[in-house]
């Protein structure tokens, strides 16, 4: 008896070291990020560092102002599309599509999101790169090529969060609306999508969080010229291409400079999903 | 339900589970030396070498020729870059290094060891099917300013001149600028990418780019341009007149021993030279 | 009459959502395996790369793949389950402690990878000294898919009927007897589910990948070898131009990995249905 209430208490403490690990994978991802990144911010200065545009790190010229300028347009440029297809996708697969074939196509949105980054950076580059730099003129490696590639990636997420949030709203919101003489359409735009309004909104928060990030697909699309870019069709460089397009050859302040990168990019996503897990939980409690 | 003490106690028995880790991870690396140090008679035991991908295919065939010449050995080849080369064997990473440039003033203050395994010349290379057959340094440089925009003004078509660059740091790009733009910098207009395969990628499917790639990579997928009438050849890269050109190196953070010594004796053994040479680079003591 | 129009323009604007939607996943899809398949036979699958990939077959960054999920589901699935039954078994969820482990999940499942991989770099291959290794990469990757494995496991746990705990207690089980012998089973399905689809996400990583475990291609034997996965080689084969065939083998490979997951976590999750 005794030694069963030993091994119960053995139980409970590794069960509790399991539950501590993530908390101190993040403890120490913070700290690792912070204490390789944060020195050189502090040197160069953040205002200079984040905003300054001219990257010329062999010479001593941290500023990144171009690539944070370059990561926010390219997201925004895929979110313009795929948002708006996103979410219609979504409503029909929760609203109008027999629920068969929303199964069959929640299916589809499945394997979208399981196909890996690279796989659509190389799509990108050997099919969509020489179609612009064919068709529509300029070198390929572009804003628009980045913007189709990360759009295409970021639909999967849209599209299952904003899905859940129109499925969580109770059926009696459409019911009564359809009862007061309004039709499917109406009780849709009216009704449904306002109620489901914050959901769709995490939607799209998690969405731009994961076209900030990503990485490969971009690296290899966006021809990465770390300058600002003028059109849509000239090249342009994220923080993420930053980091993996220079970490081969950095050294010294140079390499401090991509880990100040990955800081900011750190950051920023934090604050993002803490926003929205925050937010979130705010609204449940309203809800209930 | 929140007090301080708990949360004390996750963090040392997490600490603890991490500590664990790190030392299975610090005895597999223990292993590998002291195999490393079985140099009397058989060569056994494995090593790494890291650093610049300009060198990493070299070092990838000779890494194979050698591990069918002496079975039971194990050669790892990373890629990383020039800098992360030195990084990685001054931190113990790695047990060579390969650079493909001069050591810099502060690299060569950690007293490292160098071997020169090749020349290798750069190449400025356009897609075969662009017009112009050669360039001055002077017009090179000026299209890398940013001054010359379009083919036609160096007596190629009226094209926009599609120009691409490698990235900050990289060895061939150091030698690039080096040896062609002196003091000034490249426009940042200029694509970016970070190898010199992805540069020869472009050159191939875009028929308005100009890049710089190594020698050893060039074929017949793209064209080398002559620089002031001389071409880009083994025999110009030797006797100097073609002056775009860098030593690919292999360095060690202390005398080499067993099979790290085994491995470079080999490279720069008549042998290891030939594979270099099929490879595309020069050698320097084979013809 | 005139809603009635405009509600058939928005109902084939719906419709065609989806069908760009689909077009976009065969286009892709497609496109691969037409391109790919001619690349895929035996020997790209047994043989190993040479000359840096531009001849020979895949078989070690086959090997590297498995191997470095292996290692991060090896790692990632005792603390994800354990920390799933800590919180829902031992009532810890609704304490600070679970509100604290809620937020570093949501937070951990949203870092970059690009983020991870920096970490893992200077982390597990310098700080730790454990080098580019199928360890230093399998640990990055595992703490990358623990928010997914928690969650699930999570998830699983809290659809075991209540009268499994009440039942087992009364005849006078312990807490843990009940664990193992009652809500494990009963959750396994649920759990696997959680575990292939992070399977999926590890084999697909690359960026990570690339800083943590090296782009060698040599055959990984050691937990302490470099290795280079399919999607690492995938991404220089293609941006080195080295063999575009074998790239295009390489992407198709990957994809029927992807499709062989995907269809894994589907029959299992209509296991769990089925219960």
């Amino acid at each position: 008896m005794k030694k069963n209430k030993l091994s119960e208490g053995l139980v409970e403490i590794l069960l509790r070291i399991s539950a501590g690990a993530s908390v101190l994978a993040i403890i120490i991802i913070t700290v690792f990020i912070f204490y390789k990144g944060i020195p050189l911010i502090a040197k160069v200065g953040i205002i200079d560092f984040l905003f300054n545009l001219k990257w010329v790190p062999t010479n001593g010229s941290f500023g990144i102002g171009a690539m944070v300028i370059g990561s926010l347009a390219v997201t925004f440029c895929s979110l313009v599309w795929s948002v708006p297809l996103g979410i219609m996708t979504a409503i029909l697969m929760a609203e109008i599509a027999p629920p068969k074939l929303a199964d069959v196509l929640a299916r589809f949105v499945e394997l979208l999101a399981g196909i890996p980054s690279v796989v659509y950076g190389f799509f990108g580059l050997i099919v969509i790169v020489p179609f612009i730099r064919n068709h529509l003129g300029g070198v390929g490696l572009s804003v628009l090529a980045g913007a189709i590639v990360l759009g295409i990636m970021i639909l999967p997420t849209i599209i299952n969060i904003s899905r859940d949030a129109i499925l969580a709203i109770p059926k009696e919101y459409k019911e009564n609306s359809l009862a007061l003489g309004a039709t499917h359409y109406q009780s849709i735009f009216r009704v449904i999508l306002p109620a489901a309004s914050s959901g769709i909104i995490t939607a799209i928060v998690l969405g731009l969080g994961r076209a900030i990030g990503e990485t490969m697909a971009v690296l290899m699309v966006t021809g990465n010229a770390a300058v600002l870019p003028d059109s849509l069709l000239a090249p342009v460089r994220t923080m993420t291409s930053n980091i993996v397009l220079e970490m081969g050859y950095a050294a010294g302040d140079h390499q401090a400079a991509l880990f100040a990168t990955g800081t900011v990019l750190f950051i920023f996503i934090v604050i993002l999903n803490l926003a929205v897990s925050i937010s979130m939980k705010a609204g449940t409690e309203n809800g209930n | 339900m929140f007090n301080r003490k708990k949360y004390f106690h996750y963090f040392i028995l997490g600490s603890l589970l991490f500590m664990s880790l790190a030392v299975i991870g610090c005895g597999g690396s223990e292993k590998k030396d002291t195999a490393n140090q079985g140099q009397s008679g058989e060569l056994s035991g494995s090593i790494t070498i890291a650093g610049s991908t300009s060198v990493q295919p070299f070092s990838e065939v000779l890494a194979e020729e050698f591990m069918t010449k002496y079975p039971g050995t194990e050669v790892n080849v990373q890629g990383g870059g020039s800098s992360q080369g030195v990084t990685a064997v001054v931190s113990k990473t790695a047990d060579i290094g390969s650079v493909s440039r001069e050591l810099k003033e502060e690299e060569k203050a950690e007293n490292l060891k160098e071997y020169t395994l090749a020349l290798d010349g750069i190449a400025i290379a356009v897609n075969p099917a662009n017009k112009v057959e050669g360039l001055t340094l002077e017009q090179l440089k000026n299209i890398y300013l940013g001054n010359i925009t379009n083919w036609s003004e160096v007596g190629g078509s009226d094209a926009d001149i599609t120009l691409v660059n490698r990235e900050a740091g990289s060895g061939t790009r150091g030698a690039f600028e080096e040896l062609v733009m002196g003091e000034d910098t490249i426009s940042d207009k200029a694509i970016v990418q970070n190898s010199t395969g992805a540069v020869k990628t472009i050159i191939e499917s875009d028929k308005n780019a100009i890049g710089y790639i190594s020698l050893a990579v060039t074929d017949d997928k793209v064209k080398a341009v002559k620089i002031e009438g001389i071409e880009a050849t083994a025999d110009n890269i030797i006797s100097g007149q073609y002056k775009i050109a860098r030593p690919f190196i292999y360095i060690t953070a202390e005398e080499p021993r067993g099979l790290a010594k085994a491995f470079i004796d080999y490279a720069l053994s008549d042998e290891g030279q030939a594979i270099v040479v099929e490879e595309g680079a020069i050698s320097k003591t084979l013809k | 009459m005139a809603t009635r129009g405009k509600e058939k323009i928005i109902t084939v604007l719906f419709w065609l959502s989806a069908l760009v939607i689909t077009a976009i996943l065969a286009g892709i899809i497609g496109y691969i395996v037409v391109k790919g398949i001619s690349a895929i036979n035996w020997e790209f699958i047994s043989q190993p790369p040479s000359r840096a990939g531009k001849e020979g077959g895949i078989s070690t960054t086959i090997i590297g793949t498995i191997y470095l999920t292996l290692v991060a589901l090896l790692i990632a699935v005792p603390l994800g389950v354990g920390a799933a039954l800590y919180l829902e078994e031992y009532g810890r969820k609704n304490t600070m402690f679970g509100y604290v482990l809620k937020l570093t999940a949501e937070t951990l499942a949203g870092i970059p990878s690009i983020v991870y991989g920096l970490f893992g770099f200077v982390f597990f291959v310098i700080f730790l000294n454990m080098g580019w290794s199928i360890l230093s990469g399998g640990l990055t990757l595992a703490i990358m898919i623990l928010p997914t494995i928690t969650r699930t496991s999570q998830e699983a746990v809290i659809a075991v009927p209540q009268e499994y705990r009440s039942n087992s207690f009364a005849l006078g089980a312990t807490k843990w007897y009940t664990i193992k012998r009652l809500i494990l089973p009963a959750a396994a399905p649920g759990i696997i589910t959680g575990i292939i689809l992070s399977a999926g996400r590890a084999v697909g990583e690359s960026a990570a990948v690339l800083l943590t475990a090296g782009s060698s291609l040599g055959m990984p034997l050691n937990i302490t070898d470099p290795a280079r996965t399919m999607a690492v080689h995938l991404y220089i084969l293609a941006i080195e131009g080295i063999s575009m065939e074998r790239a295009f083998g390489t992407a198709l490979l990957i994809i029927v990995l992807i499709l062989i997951i995907n269809y894994l976590a589907n029959w299992s999750v209509r296991k769990v249905v089925r219960q």
